[in-house]
Order: C-alpha cells, then sequence, then structure tokens
C-alpha cells in the first residue's frame, strides 16, 4: 500500500513538472512553425535589416529594426533608473541597516512589483508625462521616457532583492577581514562585499532587463503605438510586445502575413530573453561554486 | 467620472480581456431580460451605449454589452453570428457580405445618423488654419510614408519641426472612410504613425504633443473640445468646419458620412432586440445629438422604422 501511495506521489510530481516542460515546447513549436512560414514569405535578410515596419498598411515593410529599437530603448531607460537606485537600496540593506528594518522593508519594496502593470501605465501616462512635460515641454503624450522612468521603478525590487540576496551571500568572515584591516564600512561594501557578490549582482540585473524587454501594458499604454527607429526618448515609439497586442486586438485575418508577423516579432523576443536568462543561468552557476 | 471613464475603457480594450460594456439590472421591469450583443465601430459606440443606457428605464433586465472592435471587427463576428447587432461607420463591404451568406445569416441595415470626420491638431499650434483635400493626401498617401515629416514640408511657412500622426487603426471604419475620401482607395495609407482603434488613445496623443495632427469621428471631438483644435478642411470652394448644419447639408465635403447599425435576422426572434432596435431608432436622433453626432432628417427615421418592421415580419 505504501509503495503504491509513493508511486502514485512520485508520479504525480513528474507529470506536474512535465506540464511545465511540454507547455513551453508547445510554445516553441507554435512560434517556430508560424515564423518560418512568415519566413518563407519575407527573406530574413530584409526582416533585419529594413528600418520601416508597416506591415498593416499599403506599403508594406517587415523590419523588425524600429520595433526593437523601441524595445532596447524603453529597456535601456528603465536599467539607467532600476541599477542605481536598485543598487542602492540592496547595499544599505544589506550592510547598513538594523536587521529588524531589513525584515520590514524588503516585502514593501517587492510589492512594487505586485502592483498590476496596467496601473503602472496609466500612472505613466497621465502622471509622469504631463510632469515631464512642464520640464520638457516638446515631449510627446506619448514617449519613451516616461514609460522607460515607470518601468525602471517597477523593476527596482528585482534589482535590489536578487542583490541583496547575492550580498548576503558573502561569507561574514570577508566582511571581518575588511574590518579587521581596518577598513570603513564604505570602503568594505564597495571594495569587498559588492565585488565578491558582482556574479550575483549582474544576474540580478540580467533578469530585470530580461523583465524589462518582456513588459508589455506600461509601454503599450505609455510609449505609443508607432514604429520608429529612434533613440529619441521624447518621441512615439513601439515596442514589440506592444505590437503584438495592437495586432492581436485588431481585425487581423487568420494565416495571413500580416497574423505571422505576430509570431516573427514573437519569436525574436523570445530569443532575447531566452538568452538573457542563459546567460544569467551560467552566471548562477558560476557563482554558486565559488563559496561553497 | 470623465477621467475614470477613460481610465476604464481604454484598459479594457488595451488588455483585450474585456472590451465590453455592461449594463446592469436594476429594480422596476416589463418583463422582458436577455442579453442583446454589439460590437463594431467606436464611432458609433458612443450612439449604441447612449441608447443602451436609455433602455434600461424601459426594461431594465435585458442586458446589453458593447465592444469596440472597430467596423470590420465587428462585422467579423457579426458574421459568425456571434453578436446581435453591429455598429458600422461604414456600409457593409463585399467581402463581408459574402461571409454573411457563407454562414446563413441575413441582416438589415439601418442609417442613425450623420458624422462628420474630424481633422484636430494640438491647441498649442498656431500655424494651421485650415488644410486642403489635397494637403491631407500629400500627408496621409501611401508615397509620404517615410517621406513627409515634417510640417514645413506641407506648407512652407510652417515650422521646420517633426509632424507626429495620430488616426484609426487599420480594422476601424473611420480609417476605411478617411482613406477613401482622402487618398482616393479605402484602406490605403502610410503606416509610420499611431493607430489605435481606441479613439481615447487618439485624443490623448494629439492632446499632449504639440506638433501633433490627427483624424477620428467629431464626437470625439465634441467631448474633448477644451484639449483639441478643430481644423477646417477646404472643400474646393471655401474652407468648412464640420458642424451640425455644415455635415447634414453635406458642404462639409468630402468627410462626412453616414452612420449604421446592422441587424442579425435571427435575433429578431427575441423580443428583447426587436423592442431594442425599435427604441434604438426612436431615439437615435435625439442621443446622436447628445453625443456630438448629426441627426437625420425625421422622414427618414420614420422609413427606418417601417424597413425594420417588414424585416422583423418576413423573419418571424
Amino acid at each position: 500500500m505504501r509503495k503504491v501511495k509513493e508511486l502514485l506521489i512520485e508520479k504525480l510530481l513528474f507529470a506536474s513538472a512535465s506540464i511545465t516542460i511540454i507547455v513551453t515546447i508547445g510554445i516553441i513549436c507554435v512560434l517556430s512553425i508560424e515564423a518560418f512560414q512568415f519566413f518563407s514569405e519575407v527573406s530574413i535578410v530584409e526582416f533585419l535589416t529594413d528600418t520601416q515596419w508597416t506591415p498593416l498598411f499599403t506599403d508594406k515593410h517587415f523590419g523588425i529594426l524600429p520595433l526593437l529599437s523601441g524595445t532596447v530603448l524603453t529597456s535601456f531607460i528603465a536599467i539607467m533608473v532600476a541599477l542605481p537606485i536598485g543598487l542602492s537600496i540592496s547595499i544599505y540593506l544589506s550592510e547598513y541597516a538594523p536587521k529588524g528594518f531589513r525584515k520590514t522593508v524588503k516585502p514593501l519594496l517587492e510589492l512594487l512589483a505586485a502592483v498590476p502593470t496596467v496601473v503602472y501605465g496609466f500612472f505613466a501616462l497621465i502622471v509622469v508625462t504631463p510632469f515631464l512635460q512642464i520640464i520638457w515641454p516638446n515631449l510627446s503624450g506619448f514617449n519613451s521616457l516616461s514609460a522607460g522612468i515607470v518601468m525602471g521603478i517597477m523593476i527596482i525590487p528585482y534589482v535590489s532583492s536578487l542583490s541583496e540576496d547575492a550580498l548576503q551571500a558573502v561569507p561574514n568572515s570577508l566582511r571581518e577581514a575588511s574590518f579587521g584591516m581596518g577598513a570603513t564600512r564604505l570602503q568594505s561594501a564597495f571594495k569587498v562585499i559588492v565585488p565578491s557578490a558582482s556574479s550575483g549582482i549582474i544576474v540580478s540585473i540580467i533578469l530585470a532587463i530580461s523583465r524589462a524587454i518582456g513588459e508589455t501594458m506600461i509601454v503599450a499604454i505609455a510609449a505609443g503605438q508607432q514604429p520608429r527607429l529612434t533613440l529619441d526618448p521624447t518621441v512615439p515609439i513601439e515596442t514589440i510586445t506592444a505590437y503584438i497586442v495592437q495586432v492581436s486586438l485588431g481585425d487581423v485575418e487568420h494565416g495571413s502575413i500580416e497574423y505571422r508577423t505576430i509570431f516573427a516579432a514573437g519569436i525574436t523576443l523570445f530569443v532575447f530573453t531566452f538568452l538573457l536568462n542563459t546567460l544569467s543561468y551560467r552566471i548562477r552557476k558560476k557563482y554558486q561554486a565559488k563559496y561553497e | 467620472m470623465k477621467k475614470i471613464a477613460f481610465i476604464l475603457i481604454s484598459a479594457f480594450v488595451i488588455s483585450a480581456c474585456g472590451d465590453k460594456k455592461e449594463k446592469k439590472d436594476s429594480t422596476n421591469d416589463n418583463g422582458l431580460t436577455g442579453t442583446i450583443r454589439v460590437d463594431g465601430s467606436s464611432t458609433v459606440f458612443p450612439i449604441t451605449e447612449a441608447v443602451a443606457e436609455e433602455f434600461r428605464a424601459v426594461a431594465p433586465k435585458v442586458k446589453v454589452t458593447i465592444g469596440v472592435s472597430g467596423t470590420g471587427g465587428g462585422f467579423k463576428k457579426f458574421s459568425r453570428g456571434e453578436t446581435n447587432l453591429s455598429n458600422a461607420s461604414r456600409p457593409i463591404k463585399e467581402k463581408e457580405k459574402k461571409a454573411c451568406v457563407d454562414n446563413n445569416i441575413n441582416y438589415l441595415e439601418l442609417e442613425v445618423a450623420y458624422d462628420g470626420l474630424a481633422v484636430l491638431v494640438n491647441p498649442a499650434n498656431d500655424w494651421v488654419d485650415s488644410f486642403t483635400v489635397e494637403e491631407l493626401k500629400k500627408i496621409w498617401e501611401p508615397a509620404a510614408q517615410g517621406k513627409i515629416m515634417k510640417w514645413n514640408q506641407i506648407r512652407s511657412e510652417w515650422p521646420n519641426e517633426e509632424i507626429h500622426l495620430f488616426g484609426p487603426g487599420v480594422a476601424s471604419g473611420t480609417y476605411d472612410y478617411f482613406t477613401k475620401a482622402i487618398v482616393g482607395k479605402s484602406g490605403s495609407s502610410r503606416g509610420d504613425f499611431t493607430a489605435s482603434e481606441d479613439d481615447h488613445v487618439l485624443v490623448q496623443g494629439i492632446a499632449g504633443d504639440k506638433f501633433s495632427l490627427g483624424f477620428f469621428g467629431l464626437a470625439y471631438y465634441a467631448e474633448n473640445k477644451d484639449k483639441l483644435t478643430l481644423i477646417g478642411v477646404h472643400n474646393g470652394e471655401k474652407v468648412v468646419k464640420p458642424t451640425l448644419e455644415t455635415v447634414s447639408n453635406g458642404t462639409y465635403s468630402p468627410l462626412s458620412r453616414p452612420l449604421f447599425l446592422y441587424v442579425n435576422s435571427t435575433s429578431v426572434a427575441s423580443q428583447e432586440v426587436v423592442e431594442f432596435v425599435n427604441f434604438y431608432i426612436d431615439n437615435a436622433g435625439i442621443l446622436a445629438t447628445d453625443v456630438g453626432y448629426i441627426p437625420l432628417p425625421a422622414e427618414n427615421y420614420a422609413t427606418q422604422k417601417n424597413n425594420f418592421k417588414t424585416f422583423v415580419e418576413n423573419n418571424r
């Protein structure tokens, strides 16, 4: 009886583990098949080099670069916001703050990640953009700057929380040795602890970037819906994710080339986040070996 | 209140998980129950929404859900029999007719009001006073894509600043109508502009950008007069701005058009749909004016009502 029970539990656990894998494989298959059909009609060279993206209109162009530049631009702004703030928070919490304070503040910070992204999107559109327009009157109503800033706020907890874990994981002996050599708190934090935890910090940044690249709601609401190859943060742009939303909502015919652009855009996005996640996995593995 | 409504509507449309406005029940009763499903043009939406709101006083237990997938998106659902009524800002296309025939769906077309397409700029724009059809064509035609990027390319005395364009998306009847009237071919335009089926997104975009230019149905201008500047269009003789008078007498040319409601023949077996459509025709004139459109002449509404009566009898 007991054996049967054990076996049953084992099988159940295996089944639940394989569901995630099967779903992932299924998604990759659907993406690849549709994208393959797309690339049989549009050459991959055109896809990667054309500077215009207008598949829904009369003069059709299938260059992913405008969407890619939009994605990269908003993610870059987000990281520029999240990195300094998140890192400072993590160093403060790990090296300076009293233990009790850390225990209350960390979950509170993580709440930032729990706010629905559609709320962030409207926050960007109706609070941040008008505020930035006071400083910068020529700023468009839709722009990558405010979307990027708000996205940066959203991913702060990814950076701060994971970096803090990494800083905490640095063995106390290093801290003590540093203090023993007469180093101040600041010196040991930045010259000893942060470099030792650097791989963990890098992993947190990469995960934050991959979160920013995949973010949809904020950019769909606040950054505009106009594919444009530019690095100017003040004008409307469109990201890969926002394009997918736009097309899925419209009345594009299933099986048409317009419909398949979703999958071509989707697989580009997938390749990016996949590479970033693999990279972070590699770094994490290296880092785990270091102090064990 | 307006702001909250705006947030809700936009959030629903963008999130794709509930682009319906649901009308809840209240207490008094005339025995009618059921759900009426409407989808289609965002331009006709304000009229249908107003009618649905008034209808609630007559039949509180009837639920009316109204989507805004655009005229094309609406016809797609209509031709699959998923909706009872379809809002449309242009007549049904041959392709869509065929889809209806293929699925054994008969329908009746009802004209409900007139609309003018408004051409709009930001209130901080002090250089534009009017457009000619040729200038609009030069801005919006496919050949302009990636080429006509600055205001001074249209008239040399206008500023050397980038022009930011906003317009309805390709699923929208407004887009089809505008491209037909201005470019000459329905569905033919440049692709590098901010395109959205949700007119509130366009209002927000134009209102927040000094160098913007956009177009959409007149009703959304009426709701946002304080945030946008309406630009007159030269009709060949003089510059005309869309108003109640110029749209209904046809001088606001070529950007005025009729709006439609399509009724599915199987739906008229349900009494609540019949009541709703009759109520719609009776009240469309007044409610269309309320939300910023132009009513048809009274005798046209009478004709529509007769047509509908015959249609109901034939499909019982």
